[in-house]
């Protein structure tokens, strides 16, 4: 049913069911918001949301009232800015206010709003409680003093994470977002996806960096400092330089990496085939040997942690294949160390990820190597945004260079890696070619491309039907499990991802609230690959040099020792 | 082996979400606090993640999380005991044991819990300990009346 309702004097139409901020918003009227989170049902907790409606005595949340017929809504009358600013001014009144020191400064959604509020002084002085920093965690940082309580983390956790690692912890004046008992985030069952964090309006959660170190080592004469960066990254970063979102830099970025010090530099996308020929010789062997079906991905450190914490009964269908972040660690220090005659202690391997259970990943102990990690540090793309401004290089100038060989080149299939949905193309493409000898014909596989948090396909090859499904956000992909355990059985490759739409809003990218922006990433992933004339990994012909010169056969045995893993309970 | 935890559990069956509060009260009864261990035992058994376990259970004041100690000391923080300085008491106390209200020492000897009015309000500021009242506390006093707990404790341990 169509309202008409009135938004400062003017009539706007409207439809039943629509809240008051969806409407606002469809007009272009801005409104400030704190803990609403879209497409999630609204908390109405923070009150920032607030207008008047007309025939009501008290304010009301625009972002949990629904619209009624002749409505007459006003968005910025004297007492409503004064109500919004005075929110503001309590929650800065227990605030650190130490913005120039800390890791949103520029980037917090509460200095914009006391900006925008014109706050200019400290109205409101309250008494400032103790907190403790979390620092316990491989990839992430808590510092409660920052927390404005909006729980938005505490709700991507539990509502697309399906991890409720944080709660609201005491009540009054002493409620903050803790733990159970309060303690340490390493002891939680957090996953390390770093969702909670991209969803933060403030400083309150961060990634855990590996910075100095880095730099350290960038300025060590003796070390040859290699580093790779994920299928992602140069789709995303632009973002961080003002460039629209889905701009993709590649080849600006490897020059970025070389002018910052780094000696050489890979592509992910390389070890995204590299995963490709080994994941795909196993689902054939599982399919074939009668081995445990359905075979999930094990690429995303965040789905693996949930599995093992979660799912146990399913970690038997993990594919044991590294993800490609490890399996290009594990050749560098391998294979390219031994041929460029480096010694290990002289080699430091970093990873450029969209992610921060990336962090957790790299210092596993499946993922050594006679006490050597096949990964030494990693940066997010954030973090990799600060040291190029850090070095003062002028990203819109620079020109365009190629990855270093050998492990530099891939297939647009090794690309779209980075999108909900590419790892399963991938692999449908490569297992069609093993399994029939022939190519794809229509190498795009629309059904498992999108947004939307699941995504199926059927593909006769050879006579049967193989049914693959693919899941992004944890929360989707216990649904799914659920329903196999339930009984359901057609499915033989589920590809999860732990951030909804993958690897492209990873927890470790630029923050931006904007679905928008995520869509043009994928876009961004999906042109390069219509662009690109070698489409399937197996098409990678300096993937097939690597297991002629030195690995030898899938899932033979160097690869094993290489490139497979195991897992744990948790 | 089946605990104590379990059995209580036990007379829970088919519980839900909502039982949540009454069966952290009996546990509570049991052991006297909420241990890790059996508020992982609740979460398996209602399908309730800890953290939310801890949420709810952080929100009330009834629920302690740690062993209450050998000697468990209630600070009056009624108004009588607030006038006559019991702000001053508490954090002399606090100092003193080195952990803060709700906690119990790490050799398990002292507990610090803040009640509203004992109903001793002649006698402000009180405290109680065990159930024993000390009156007219004071910031110097305390350090008296707590050593007389440590001493009677190591005379027991002779
Ligand atoms: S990193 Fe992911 S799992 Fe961990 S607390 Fe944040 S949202 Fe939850
Ligand atoms: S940590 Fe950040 S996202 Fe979570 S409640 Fe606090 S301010 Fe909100
Ligand atoms: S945004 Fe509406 S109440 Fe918080």
């Amino acid at each position: 049913m169509s309202y008409t309702i009135e938004i400062n004097n003017k009539k706007v139409e409207a439809e039943q069911g629509e809240t008051i901020l969806e409407v606002l918003n469809r007009n272009s009227v801005k409104v400030p918001t704190l803990c609403h989170m879209k497409d999630m049902l609204p908390s109405g907790a923070c009150r920032m949301c607030v207008v008047e409606v007309e025939g009501r005595k008290n304010l009301v949340p625009s972002c949990s009232e629904p619209v009624t017929d002749k409505m007459s809504i006003t968005t910025h009358s004297q007492r409503v800015i004064n109500s919004r600013k005075t929110i503001i001014e309590l929650l800065l009144a227990d605030h650190p206010d130490d913005c120039l020191y800390c890791e949103r400064n520029n980037n917090c959604e509460l200095q914009s709003l006391s900006n925008e509020h014109h706050v200019r002084n400290r109205r409101i002085v309250g008494k400032k409680q103790e907190y403790k920093l979390d620092v316990a965690s491989t990839s992430i940082v808590r510092d409660p003093a920052k927390c404005i309580l909006c729980g938005r983390c505490v709700r991507v956790c539990e509502e697309i994470e399906a991890v409720s690692a944080i709660e609201f912890v005491g009540r009054g004046n002493k409620t903050i977002i803790g733990t159970a008992f309060n303690e340490g985030l390493n002891m939680s069952k957090c996953v390390n996806c770093g969702q909670c964090i991209n969803v933060c309006p403030t400083g309150a959660l961060r990634e855990k960096c590996h910075f100095t170190e880095i730099e350290a080592n960038l300025q060590d004469p003796t070390k040859t400092v290699v580093v790779q960066h994920a299928p992602s990254i140069s789709v995303s970063i632009a973002e961080e330089f003002g460039l629209d979102s889905g701009t993709d830099i590649k080849g600006v970025l490897n020059t970025a990496l070389r002018k910052i010090g780094f000696n050489v530099v890979f592509d992910t996308s390389f070890s995204a085939d590299l995963t490709i020929i080994e994941e795909v010789a196993e689902l054939i062997d599982r399919v074939t040997t009668g081995g445990k079906l359905p075979m999930f991905t094990s690429c995303c450190p965040g789905w693996v942690k949930y599995a093992e914490g979660f799912q146990q009964d399913f970690i038997p269908n993990l594919s044991t294949c590294k993800s490609p972040q490890q399996m290009m660690g594990a050749v560098i220090k391998s294979y390219f160390a031994e041929t460029e005659k480096i010694e290990q202690k002289d080699l430091y391997s970093v990873a450029v990820m969209p992610c921060t259970a990336k962090k957790f990943e790299q210092q596993e102990k499946t993922m050594m190597q006679n006490g050597i990690s096949d990964v030494d540090a990693i940066l997010t793309t954030r973090e990799l945004a600060k040291l190029i401004r850090f070095h003062g290089i002028d990203l819109k100038n620079l020109e365009p260079e190629m990855a270093d060989s050998p492990l530099g080149m891939h297939s647009s299939a090794g690309k779209i890696f980075g999108t909900s949905g590419g790892v399963m193309e991938a692999a449908i493409r490569t297992a069609y070619y093993r399994l029939t000898g022939k190519e794809l014909t229509q190498y795009r596989i629309e059904d498992v491309r999108g947004c939307e948090g699941r995504k199926e396909t059927k593909i006769e090859i050879n006579g049967t039907t193989f049914g693959f499904a693919v899941v992004s956000g944890l929360k989707n992909a216990e649904i799914l499990l659920d329903e196999i355990k339930n009984g359901r059985s057609d499915l033989h490759f589920i590809e999860v991802m732990a951030c909804p739409g993958g690897c492209i809003n990873g927890g470790g990218q630029p923050i931006n609230q904007n679905i928008d922006a995520i869509q043009k990433r994928m876009k961004a992933l999906y042109d390069i690959d219509d662009a690109d004339t070698i489409k399937a990994s197996h098409r990678n012909h300096m993937v097939s040099q690597l297991y002629k010169n030195y690995l030898g056969e899938p899932l033979g045995e160097k690869s094993h020792h290489l490139l497979h893993r195991t897992y744990q309970i948790r | 082996m089946k605990t104590e935890v379990d059995n209580i559990l036990e007379t829970y069956k088919g519980a839900k979400r909502d039982s949540l509060i009454p069966i952290l009260q009996k546990l509570q009864e049991n052991e006297g606090f909420l241990s890790k261990e059996s508020v992982e035992k609740v979460s398996k058994y209602i399908n309730v993640p800890t953290s939310k376990i801890y949420g709810v259970a952080t929100f009330y004041n009834q629920f302690k999380f740690s062993p209450p100690g050998k000697y468990h000391i209630q600070v009056c923080r009624g108004t009588a005991c607030h006038v006559l300085g019991s702000a001053t008491v508490l954090s002399e106390i606090e100092n003193a044991l080195k952990i803060k209200t709700e906690q119990t020492t790490t050799d398990g000897l002292f507990s610090i819990e803040v009640v509203a009015c004992i109903g001793a309000c002649g006698l402000a500021p009180v405290i109680s300990v065990n159930g024993e009242f000390h009156a007219q506390v004071t910031a110097e006093s305390i350090h008296e009346i707590l050593n007389t707990y440590r001493e009677k404790e190591a005379k027991d341990e002779k």
